[in-house]
């Protein structure tokens, strides 16, 4: 599914390199933890995969495509394949919880129909289905943030970014928000997920990539944040 | 890209930028009514020149017993008339020759100024006899004087339209001074066609950056900003048209056209031409400025 081929990168006013040859594979339908200080490289990372970026040297493949070759007209096809979750939930304050789920069928040009059918049973799955109706204002950080994961998850990527989705919330509400990108990720849906949290990495037990000066320095199947392994 | 989904996205988008909007809309109506009023100008010249250039010509005047020019010794001969009439049945340029002797030119005269003091003071002889020349082409009358000027016989040539040229280079500067003040406004409709989108891209940034991490594509982003633009330019470019409608209709036809009955005013037809030209300007100004702004302001 993703594929790092001996990636670097080197930001122009920077002298140490964001990342530094970075190997990576991950399969289809994986859960991948992406641990790590703030200036690891994490989000370095998640920006290649979204051509945000492009490598300095090596090839970062997404499902078979080579990102830095897609041209920039293709950009927007190739990430209607994946879903984005940010820390900072992204919403459109003035459109509702309904609306701003729409929203991510409305720009690749769904019809309401198809609109009116998705939306309602993609709020049951987060729990939203009796807030459909509120402002984003109107809820909680939690509930915020299960929006953007409907709105993410709408068009059924293949995919799923998550950047640090839980570091505005509260350990208990974190929970919930793991608990539905797990069922999500029983989709099918790749997930990929950067964090520095280590309850949630230890609880859930899963793939755990961690990073260090731009280097992978531990890869690990149903890691432990605190436990190097070694 | 539902039709429904994009025009809500321009609605909210003018109602919020909504003095900004009004401002667009007045900026380009004002230019586009100037450019309309350039055009109509350059019209109704050509619709004059069409009209009287048909009717002058160059006169002939021959020489009289007071006449004092070098090429004159007394009244004109009958064998100077003569050869003057030859010359000019052998010039290419000369559709028709009619000769006017003093006795026409002064029944004319008297015709003209019937019950005028002046008509006293003027006799028979003081009227030169001439011929009165038609061109193919009014523009070559300096060929047609270069060949008469030192002919035997002639005393001066007169083009009217020099008369008329002038009067021409008057419409001329106004309309040019009409042009320069459109392209003026021309020029600040554009910067504020930016100014406007460039806020508008600001304002919503925030949408901009989750459409293109959903994947909208580049065109979806820019077709709203681009829609406002474009809605704005067409209320502005009807107001224009409005305008120079209202002045035909109200000016040239009910005011102008019946006192000044010597003048051949624009028809309808040559105003309606002028209207696709307004909306094609403004409109299509607004878009390419705001596709140039948002191609700087919302990266790819």
């Amino acid at each position: 599914m993703i594929n790092f081929d001996s990636v670097s990168k080197q930001y122009k006013n920077s002298n140490t390199p964001a990342l530094d040859d970075i190997n990576l594979n991950i399969e289809q339908g994986d859960f991948v933890f992406l641990v790590g200080q703030s200036g690891s490289g994490k989000s370095s990372l998640l920006r290649l995969l979204l051509k945000e970026e492009k490598p300095t040297s090596g090839t970062v493949t997404v499902d078979g495509i080579n990102v830095a070759k897609l041209p920039n007209r293709k950009v927007p096809a190739f990430r209607r394949t994946m879903g984005i979750v940010f820390q900072d939930f992204r919403l459109l304050p003035g459109k509702t919880v309904f609306d701003n789920v729409a929203f991510g069928m409305e720009v690749i040009g769904k019809s309401k129909k198809e609109i009116q059918q998705r939306i309602p049973a993609l709020l049951d799955l987060v729990g939203l289905e009796e807030k459909a109706h509120r402002l984003p204002s109107e809820l909680s950080g939690g509930e915020q943030q299960r929006v953007a994961l409907a709105r993410a998850f709408v068009n059924k990527p293949k995919l799923l970014l998550a950047d640090e989705p839980t570091g505005n919330l509260d350990p208990s509400t974190s929970v919930g928000i793991m608990k539905l990108l797990d069922r999500i990720n029983r989709t099918g849906t790749t997930i990929v997920m950067a964090t520095h949290d280590v309850a949630i990495v230890d609880q859930m037990r899963k793939r755990i990539v961690q990073m260090e000066n731009g280097k992978i320095i531990r890869d690990q199947e149903r890691g432990m944040y605190g436990h190097t392994g070694q | 890209m539902r039709f429904s989904f994009v025009s809500k996205e321009v609605g909210n988008g003018l109602r919020r930028n909504f003095t900004m909007t009004v401002a667009l809309i007045v900026s380009v109506a004002v230019s586009l009514s100037l450019v309309g009023a350039a055009l109509l100008m350059s019209a109704q010249v050509d619709r004059m020149k069409g009209y009287w250039y048909d009717k002058i010509e160059v006169s002939i005047f021959l020489c009289g017993n007071t006449s004092v020019a070098f090429t004159c010794t007394g009244t004109v001969t009958e064998e100077q008339r003569k050869n003057i009439e030859t010359v000019l049945g052998s010039l290419e340029s000369v559709q028709e020759i009619f000769y006017e002797s003093s006795a026409d030119a002064y029944a004319q005269f008297k015709e003209q100024f019937a019950g005028s003091a002046i008509l006293a003071n003027i006799s028979p002889d003081a009227l030169p006899e001439s011929f009165r020349v038609k061109l193919d082409n009014p523009e070559n009358f300096e060929k047609v004087a270069g060949s008469l000027q030192s002919v035997q016989g002639v005393e001066s040539i007169q083009d009217q339209r020099q008369l008329l040229d002038r009067f021409f280079q008057i419409l001329k500067g106004l309309q040019s001074f009409a042009l320069a003040i459109a392209l003026a406004m021309l020029t600040v409709t554009v910067l504020l066609v930016m100014n406007t989108v460039r806020v508008a891209a600001f304002a919503r940034r925030r949408e901009t950056s989750i459409m293109r991490s959903v994947g909208a594509s580049n065109m979806s982003i820019r077709l709203p900003f681009i829609l406002e633009a474009a809605v704005a330019a067409i209320i502005g470019s009807t107001l224009a048209t409005a305008g120079i409608l209202a002045s035909k209709y109200w000016l040239i036809d009910a005011k102008l056209a019946p006192n000044l009955t010597f003048i051949p005013f624009v028809t309808w037809t040559e105003v309606l031409a002028i209207v696709p030209m307004l909306y094609l300007v403004g409109v299509g100004t607004t878009v390419l400025a705001a596709s140039v702004t948002l191609r700087r302001y919302l990266k790819g």
